[in-house]
């Protein structure tokens, strides 16, 4: 007695609870793994899984089991030249034979890490942990850029709510015209001939006939009358397909400051705030462009790799940064097209004559081009005149502008709320 | 003949599955394998390796580390490293055996061969499947344990969950009965009989807590007794019954861990058996369909193929090397035993007098009833095959400087091997014999635990102190562990770790 069933269409994710209870044991080590992951990658590579290792001992599950020592006596396939009474060396730890079980097994293939993938969206649930992010916003951030159904079309197939009454009628139409075709013409003949011989006078008149095509006519006629009005082949249903909605382009100007007061641990701080916001905006546009300009006190456009890891020395000149960043956007992105997005980055330092000409060039050319700009210092200590400047900006531009101190890496996530409301809004 | 072929392409569908399963079963029933029901589930690749996780059980409660097999598989898998297996199968009534999709239909029909009549008609047969296990209820009692277990996490928490969980697994193999059988229950009884036990249990490990001081006289009567009075092999139960501080559903928790411990120590006694039956059936009832004109030479060649890799014996000096096949061991013991009968030679007589030119069928099938890896390699391994395989036997005595070969496939060396062999698949020498000494029930209520060493076998240092941490856990108070070689104690282990030197013989 066979009882046969198909369980492809069952769930297959059975194993989902265990596997998340699993990666909640180990939280610390992939939130090590995913840190690391986020300094090495870069900003536009950020959303995918990741590789996780962690060493073997620590997630074993300990057995009772014999340690090596005492008198071993095993079996053993394949002998080749040893005969009995036979003394050998005893093979170093590795080697094929010899040893017992508990070496065996514990040589194994020499495996020390346990090696996994986590997936984007765990990826970036871990990513998010430390910035504090409320759930409602991280599943924003993860959840891939909306679709929604377009009409394209026709098709044969689909579903009575979206059937197509003109469409279907018109081919019902159509059908009945091909599949009629013969027996009308076959009628018109025999009416012609009928009407040719009732033309005749009446005396001579071959009733028989007469007879015999009215009779035909009537049953080709009725024929005609058995094509179905409309049948499951004429049907055509409105078709839908999924687009990704329309949206426009933006453009992400990261600006940092990269002279000698910014250091590493800094500049990761303010990497994870570049992170967010890119992600952000690739969420809400299509296509997302991002500039590197860095500067101490002259400005330059570069690549990531530049962006995060060279190390300069030197003063400080925030306009710099921004003349630059104007001429680019002049250059490249015309604000018409583009939604522009800046977040600057520095740690407050700035040569002190050059704070008013920032808040001038930013008040007068910057802000009117862009839809966002974010401020952010990361810096324990006492504000300098760049953020008094920045203030003046602010209050002009409140909606567009945010400015925010950063300590460490919980405080980037209040900053970037910013952005979520004023969209909300 | 051609018209005998019951299908050409090696494409599968539903109906081509049912024909080719009457026909298998047809020709298992001719050869007298007897077996469950079979309920063939089709799956995917995806659902296989839930299926792996789980151990191929259904329905199964949850735990982190059937998440760490998921990856661990799932990671394999992607890179190419293993295929899955074609087949999971498990001991129950209706059998269940899980195909994959993927599979041709000769391969199909050698996993229907193999699980659903090979190890189906082993769970039915074999004695300690018989007397241990119950295929009837032990979905019903995956179901009960996975409602309680999820009861008990949402009452107290999943890391309380966890944590128990954790330390039952890291006992798991010492929570069977050895020779006593546990009866069958099902679902609803056990629902029923858990909350009496509930009960009854509160009550009766008040022993330990005994604080009524007890009279001078009665003081003196009692001499120093032990507690348990005899020692006992089976942790699990003991901790169950006896451990002074855990919550009655932590008991139940227990039990359910042990219960299933219980239901896998058939399959952990009979592997080489269970997959040398299973491998010699598909290969009989296939070659029998071939022979019989309903499939053809692709077919065969396939299935073939598929057991030729399935039977590789790579030798010890292979690098693929990882000790005895059991699929090899237990299909040549079963071929040939077969051979023997049919073909017995001079040896044979000699070796296997009652075997030799008996009826095969009759015999193979009293070797499938009726034993354990243990004692069927000790009662079947023919010198034909430890020629073949070419088996030599060494020592590894760490007092001695050399490794000795004391016997090889020859004259001298048969029954030597044979032994020897047979000894290594005997699970009581292969796992620590560890069990339950004495509780200090009078002073601290320390638990002492003692593991009789094996030719001086000692236990892995560092596993053990974890396992005691984790039966500290459940017992609530200290632990010693005695490691005892020749009736004196040469270790001893200790959670909480004591000052002193841990490992000082005393």
């Amino acid at each position: 007695m066979t009882y046969i069933i198909d369980r492809r269409l069952n769930a297959k994710n059975k194993s989902t609870v265990n596997r998340q209870r699993f990666l909640k044991r180990y939280q610390s080590h992939i939130k090590k793994a995913v840190a690391e992951a986020i300094t090495k990658r870069s900003i536009t590579d950020i959303d995918k899984g990741e590789k996780i290792s962690i060493p073997k001992r620590d997630i074993s599950e300990p057995i009772f089991h014999h340690g090596p020592g005492g008198k071993r006596s095993t079996i053993h396939p394949g002998n080749k030249e040893f005969i009995a009474g036979d003394k050998l060396l005893r093979p170093k730890q590795n080697a094929g034979g010899g040893s017992g079980r508990g070496q065996a097994s514990n040589s194994g293939d020499g495996m020390d890490e346990f090696v996994f993938q986590i997936t984007q969206d765990e990826f970036l649930e871990f990513m998010f942990e430390d910035l504090e992010l409320p759930y409602l916003v991280k599943k924003q951030l993860i959840k891939a850029s909306s679709m929604q159904f377009v009409r394209s079309g026709v098709t044969s197939v689909g579903i009575p709510a979206k059937l197509n009454i003109i469409r279907s009628l018109r081919s019902a139409h159509a059908r009945r015209i091909a599949l009629g075709g013969v027996t009308r013409r076959k009628i018109k003949l025999l009416q012609h001939e009928l009407d040719l011989l009732l033309l005749q006078p009446e005396l001579v008149r071959d009733t028989q006939r007469i007879h015999e095509l009215t009779q035909e006519i009537t049953r080709l006629e009725n024929r005609l009358k058995k094509i179905p009005f409309i049948d499951t082949f004429d049907l055509r249903y409105n078709n839908d397909v999924l687009q990704p909605k329309p949206s426009t382009s933006a453009v992400m100007f990261c600006l940092m400051d990269v002279s000698g007061s910014m250091t590493q641990t800094t500049k990761d701080m303010a990497k994870r705030f570049f992170i967010l916001l890119y992600l952000f905006l690739k969420r809400n546009y299509e296509r997302t462009d991002v500039v590197f300009i860095r500067h101490h006190t002259s400005a330059k456009e570069v690549n990531e790799e530049e962006f995060f890891y060279s190390r300069e020395t030197g003063g400080t000149i925030v306009s710099s940064v921004l003349h630059e960043m104007s001429d680019i956007i002049k250059k490249r992105y015309s604000p018409s097209d583009w939604n522009i997005y800046a977040a600057q980055a520095s740690d407050g330092d700035n040569w002190n004559d050059d704070s008013p000409v920032c808040r001038d060039l930013l008040v007068n050319d910057i802000m009117p081009k862009v839809q966002h700009y974010s401020y952010v210092e990361i810096t324990p200590r006492e504000h300098q005149a760049l953020w008094y400047a920045y203030e003046q900006v602010k209050e002009q531009f409140s909606d567009q502008f945010s400015l925010q101190q950063i300590t460490d890496v919980a405080d980037i996530y209040p900053v970037f709320r910013k952005l979520f409301h004023r969209r909300a809004a | 003949m051609n018209q005998n072929l019951l299908s050409e392409t090696s494409d599968w569908t539903f109906d081509l599955i049912n024909i080719y399963d009457k026909a298998i079963s047809e020709i298992a029933e001719s050869y007298q394998l007897d077996s469950y029901p079979n309920q063939i589930e089709v799956i995917n690749a995806e659902q296989m390796m839930d299926a792996y996780a789980s151990i191929g059980m259904p329905i199964g409660y949850h735990h982190w580390s059937f998440g760490k097999q998921f990856l661990h598989t799932e990671k394999g898998y992607r890179r190419g490293q293993m295929g899955l297996a074609y087949e999971i199968v498990i001991n129950s009534n209706p059998c269940i055996a899980y195909l994959m999709e993927e599979n041709t239909m000769a391969m199909q029909a050698l996993v229907i061969a193999h699980a659903c009549y090979g190890h189906n008609s082993f769970f039915k047969g074999n004695y300690l499947f018989r007397a241990w296990t119950d295929a009837g209820s032990i979905i019903d009692y995956l179901v009960f344990s996975r409602n309680y277990i999820v009861k008990c996490e949402e009452k107290y928490g999943v890391e309380e969950v966890e944590k128990l969980l954790d330390s039952c697994h890291a006992l798991m193999n010492y929570g069977v009965n050895r020779y006593k059988r546990p009866y069958p229950i099902s679902f609803q009884e056990e629902s029923m009989l858990q909350e009496k036990r509930t009960e009854y249990l509160q009550r009766q490990v008040n022993d330990l807590w005994r604080t009524i001081p007890l009279t001078k006289k009665s003081k003196l009567a009692e001499n120093y007794q032990h507690f348990p009075s005899e020692p006992q092999e089976n942790l699990l139960y003991f901790i169950e019954k006896n451990a002074p501080l855990l919550e009655p559903w932590q008991r139940e928790v227990v039990r359910i861990v042990r219960k299933l411990a219980q239901y896998f120590y058939p399959q952990r006694q009979t592997q080489v058996m269970n997959e040398g039956w299973a491998s010699f059936w598909h290969y009989t009832l296939l070659n029998t369909m071939y022979d019989r004109g309903l499939v053809n030479e692709g077919f065969i060649f396939e299935i073939l193929q598929s057991h030729t890799g399935v039977i590789f014996q790579p030798d010890f000096d292979s690098p693929y090397y990882s000790g005895i096949n059991p699929y090899t061991l237990g299909f040549s013991i079963y071929s040939d035993l077969r051979r023997m009968c049919e073909n017995p030679t001079k040896e044979d007589r000699q070796f296997f007098p009652d075997i030799s030119g008996s009826s095969w069928l009759e015999t193979l099938h009293f070797a499938m009833h009726n034993f354990k890896d243990e004692s069927f390699i000790m009662q079947f391994l023919s010198p034909k095959i430890i020629r073949q395989l070419r088996l030599f036997s060494v020592i590894d005595d760490d007092q001695r400087e050399h490794l000795e070969v004391p016997a090889i496939h020859d004259e001298m060396g048969y029954r030597f091997i044979r032994e020897t062999l047979a000894d290594q698949y005997n699970l009581g020498d292969r796992e620590p014999n560890i069990q339950v000494y004495n509780v200090d029930l009078r002073g601290n209520r320390s638990l002492t635990l003692r593991h009789f060493q094996h030719d001086r076998k000692p236990l892995d240092k560092q596993t053990a102190q974890e396992v005691l941490r984790h039966l500290h856990r459940l017992w609530g108070f200290d632990i010693h562990l005695e490691s005892l070689c020749n009736e004196k104690v040469v270790e001893s282990f200790h959670c909480p770790v004591l000052d002193e030197s841990t490992s000082t013989p005393s």
